[in-house]
């Protein structure tokens, strides 16, 4: 991926940039030039918006034969995600037991690493999602309690 | 509009072929397209190719002037024109070469699709066909393209209750029909418990649940009806013709569990020849994944949402069965070439409408249909053939 | 005053145990344990660097306190991981906390105290009113090479400091810095891991300039050990900081909040910063904190600080210690794995 190609997108992949329509109240993500709803009538209408970053899981698959570049996380959770504000987008979920996530768990977003355009190349930074609550790790980890200061 | 048929057909063998090249595969089977529709170049008075990823697999892009120069097609200046949509590369480019016939431009049109899939690195080929999905905001994002196509088969679990037993019906159905086809990639029987045992590749999508990248070509030559009887006896009708589009992210959809691109393609191809489903006796389908032949199915309204699963495992669709789908082998078992695809699924058609199916002869096949599409149906192109 | 506005913390939510760490090299995990006081460290996951942790800290700080990237006119990132040999870490964080245009930004390097220097420079430019807030950074996701000592305990994990004169949480009353050439630690350009002079990092480094920065801290404010409720050091190690905050003349109570390592390694740069997050997410108005970060090569900053009625404004429900519980414990293929230390043959 070239150089300006990401730069450009920064905003929307850093922040969650996404667009409101003044006309039907909907929101975009990411942003649009107008509301495919209305079409043409919605241009102008359209104002930038930051997504407060929570939402809920749609569907999920647990991705064995890792996308390139993905090959550290095997295996690792994909996601349909949709934000609070109604908008749906696909995300990594980390930080979790990927086979633990399912429909209808809530998740946050997170500030991470995508990707880089090869080892000398740049680093690309975006949006990734992570489960609001932990589901509950069952044995007690002793060793902490053992601690002498 | 003028009645379009097609008077030639065309195929290599899809898989691993090492030895060849894009344009050694676009020549050959080019070469038997023309040899079979008994055309001479100077007939030809356009090219259209099939191709979704020569730039990215072969750091060649104008594979048509490619393919026309090869072919031996330069000397007479012949158009030629790549069509690109993803898998439905070779259904879109025959719907060029229809559309331009129809339409009284042109009479006689070769239709080629070629893809070389394996010059690359598995996982290089791997990226290339998460290309057909949305780059920036799904494969980038970490989604391969059988992720995708594992969310649509969960919600489709979810939703309707498909099993497991059903879509390993899909793939060891399609391995039976390509045991009988000598140019699949897999010409062998394949039971539904290896496809359940096969490893985890997306859950709940396993590996035996995935069509190959193959190499693989194949061709048709089309012509105006009326002119087709000076070439051939054995002319097959292109009588219904749909095309339509849906969002290239799967997450903009409002049901993760249809693809509507393909139930409206086939809606506008039933009508604009005044079928319905009941009327065909055998359809190829695009099973990229189990899942979008059961889908497909569904869209198309062979079965009512969320029944065909049920139907494949009873054994509906296999030769002999109701509606035979996918005799060729299907993606799956036949091999899948994204831009050659389309139009091997319609050299099937043709081939068991003209009754040169051999073993896995439909019997009485009179109306076919051809379901192709790309990425996670962004692009649906359905064609309803008949024999005349 | 000038002094802090908000703090942000970030710790990965993966950790490995020392024993584990042992086993894979045949050594007394247990041993190790004890003789370090290093019972797991963290580790960051695949897609986690420098960058990624000083932006979660920083957001962190911003929403505590509800600040926007307008309220935001500098920020210093000090690391001796940064992704990137030349390209700023802070322009990334102040893009992801949409602070851009209108700041000043830069990384910095002192190994283990550059965020302190930071802190240092945002003090400076809020005193002489160039800047209403300022934000110092400190992170770090080093590593020790596979096998060496370092390897039990070099860790991942930053926090963020706002530094401004509006809606103070914490005054800093005084700071001063203790600054010699002392080779005790280095990573020369290109390399992948740090070396060390082994025991020289203790005695002639790490001591010598913690305990004289402590003692001239305490001299410019004219405090001593007891008027302080806590102290945080730079923590190399779980043992180094308790004996030099014991020979300063402080107790165990003064030090433990603030002493992190024991469960998630050495973070560098960003030790004290998460030292001091700890102290803050419990801190009361009043309370006196004293904090002495060390940088190899060498030197070391401190800081006298006293926490204001205002910290009870803030919104401190998210804490370094509820970071530290949900901290998930991965073997050491997995650790291997993430932090890149399998060799992947030829690279794309």
């Amino acid at each position: 991926m070239s150089v300006p190609r990401f730069w450009r997108e920064l905003d929307t992949r850093y922040n969650l940039i996404g667009s409101y329509c003044k006309l039907t109240k909907k929101y975009h993500f990411p942003k649009r030039s107008f509301d495919p709803d209305v079409g043409r009538e919605s241009i102008g209408t359209m104002e930038d918006y930051q997504f407060k970053g929570t939402g809920e899981i749609i569907n999920c698959t647990v991705v064995h034969q890792a996308q390139t570049g993905y090959e550290m996380f095997g295996p690792y959770c994909m996601a349909i995600i949709k934000l609070d504000e109604g908008p749906k987008l696909t995300s990594q979920i980390v930080d979790c037991e990927p086979k633990t996530v399912k429909p209808g768990m809530k998740v946050k977003s997170v500030f991470r690493k995508l990707g880089e355009d090869s080892e000398s190349g740049i680093l690309h930074y975006g949006t990734k999602f992570i489960l609001k609550e932990i589901p509950q790790i069952e044995d007690e980890d002793e060793s902490l309690s053992n601690i002498e200061l | 509009m003028r009645d379009v048929s097609i008077i030639g057909i065309g195929i290599t063998k899809f898989g691993e072929l090492w030895e060849k090249s894009l344009r050694q595969l676009g020549l050959e089977t080019g070469l038997s397209a023309i040899n079979d529709a008994g055309i001479t170049s100077t007939d030809i008075d356009a090219l259209y190719i099939g191709n979704m990823a020569a730039g990215s697999t072969l750091q060649q892009e104008h594979v048509s002037a490619l393919m026309a120069d090869y072919c031996g097609l330069t000397n007479n200046h012949v158009p030629a024109t790549r069509v690109e949509a993803a898998s439905a590369s070779g259904g879109l480019a025959i719907r060029q070469a229809y559309m331009a016939i129809a339409g009284g431009f042109i009479d006689i049109a070769v239709v080629g699709g070629a893809e070389k899939m394996t010059d690359v690195s598995d996982s290089e080929s791997s990226y290339t066909v998460s290309m057909g999905s949305d780059e920036q905001w799904e494969s980038k994002a970490g989604a391969t393209f059988a992720s995708l196509h594992a969310m649509i088969a969960q919600s489709h679990i979810d939703e309707y209750g498909t099993t497991r037993e059903e879509m390993s019906a899909v793939s060891s159905k399609n391995h039976f029909h390509a045991s009988m086809n000598p140019m699949a990639q897999f010409p062998f029987k394949l039971s539904p418990e290896a496809v359940s045992n096969s490893g985890m590749v997306s859950s709940p999508l396993r590996m035996l649940d995935c069509a190959p990248n193959s190499d693989g070509a194949a061709a048709v030559v089309l012509c105006a009806s009326d002119k087709s009887s000076k070439y051939t006896k054995k002319a097959i009708k292109i009588i219904g013709s749909g095309q339509a589009s849906d969002t290239l992210s799967l997450h903009h959809r409002k049901y993760l569990n249809r693809m509507p691109a393909i139930g409206i393609a086939a809606k506008r191809a039933f009508e604009s020849c005044n079928k319905k489903p009941s009327d065909l006796d055998l359809i190829e389908v695009h099973d990229n994944f189990t899942i979008s032949e059961i889908i497909a199915l569904e869209e198309i309204g062979i079965f009512k949402r969320g029944e065909a699963g049920a139907k494949i495992l009873e054994g509906e669709t296999k030769i002999g069965g109701k509606i035979p789908v996918n005799t060729s082998g299907g993606l799956k078992a036949r091999g899948h070439a994204p831009g050659a695809t389309g139009i091997a699924q319609v050299v099937e058609i043709v081939q068991q409408l003209r009754g040169e199916a051999g073993d896995r002869q439909v019997k009485n096949a009179k109306i076919g249909m051809v379901e192709n599409h790309g990425g996670t149906a962004a692009t649906a192109v359905v064609h309803i053939l008949e024999g005349e | 005053m000038n002094g802090i506005v908000s703090y942000g913390a970030y710790v990965p939510g993966y950790k490995i145990e020392t024993g584990e760490i042992a086993s894979v090299w045949g050594a007394d995990g247990s041993a190790w344990a004890k003789n370090l006081n290093v019972y797991s460290k963290s580790v960051p996951g695949p897609d986690e660097d420098v960058i990624t942790i000083a932006v979660e800290a920083t957001r962190q700080a911003m929403k505590r306190a509800k600040l926007t990237g307008d309220d935001i006119e500098a920020i210093y990132t000090g690391s001796e991981s940064h992704p990137y040999a030349v390209k700023p870490t802070s322009t990334i964080v102040a893009e992801a906390i949409r602070a851009t245009p209108n700041l000043t930004a830069a990384d910095f390097e002192f190994a283990c105290k550059a965020g302190t220097a930071a802190i240092q420079t945002c003090l400076g430019m809020v005193g002489h009113k160039q800047i209403k807030n300022g934000i110092a950074i400190g992170v770090d996701t080093s590593q020790g090479a596979p096998g060496d000592a370092l390897e039990y305990s070099a860790s991942a994990g930053g926090g963020a400091l706002i530094i401004g004169r509006e809606k103070v949480i914490a005054n800093i009353n005084h700071t001063t810095s203790y600054t010699t050439d002392t080779p005790d630690f280095w990573r020369r350009e290109g390399q992948k891991y740090p070396r060390h002079g082994g025991r020289f990092t203790g005695k002639p480094a790490f001591f010598k300039h913690v305990m004289n920065c402590g003692v001239l801290i305490m001299e410019k404010a004219g405090t001593k050990p007891e008027d302080y409720d806590y102290i945080v050091t730079h923590q190399p190690n779980g043992k180094f900081p308790i004996r030099a905050a014991k020979s300063l003349g402080f107790t165990q109570e003064q030090f433990e909040t603030g002493l992190l390592t024991p469960k998630i390694g050495n973070t560098y740069s960003g030790a004290v910063f998460l030292g001091l997050s700890a102290i803050l997410d419990i801190a009361k108005p009043g309370d006196r904190i004293l904090a002495v970060a060390y940088g190899s090569g060498a030197g070391s900053d401190g800081f006298d600080i006293t926490v204001t009625d205002e910290i009870m404004d803030i919104d401190r429900s998210e804490t370094v210690e509820s970071m530290i519980s949900r901290m998930e414990i991965v073997n050491y293929a997995t650790y291997a794995k993430f932090r890149g230390k399998l060799n992947m043959g030829v690279t794309k």
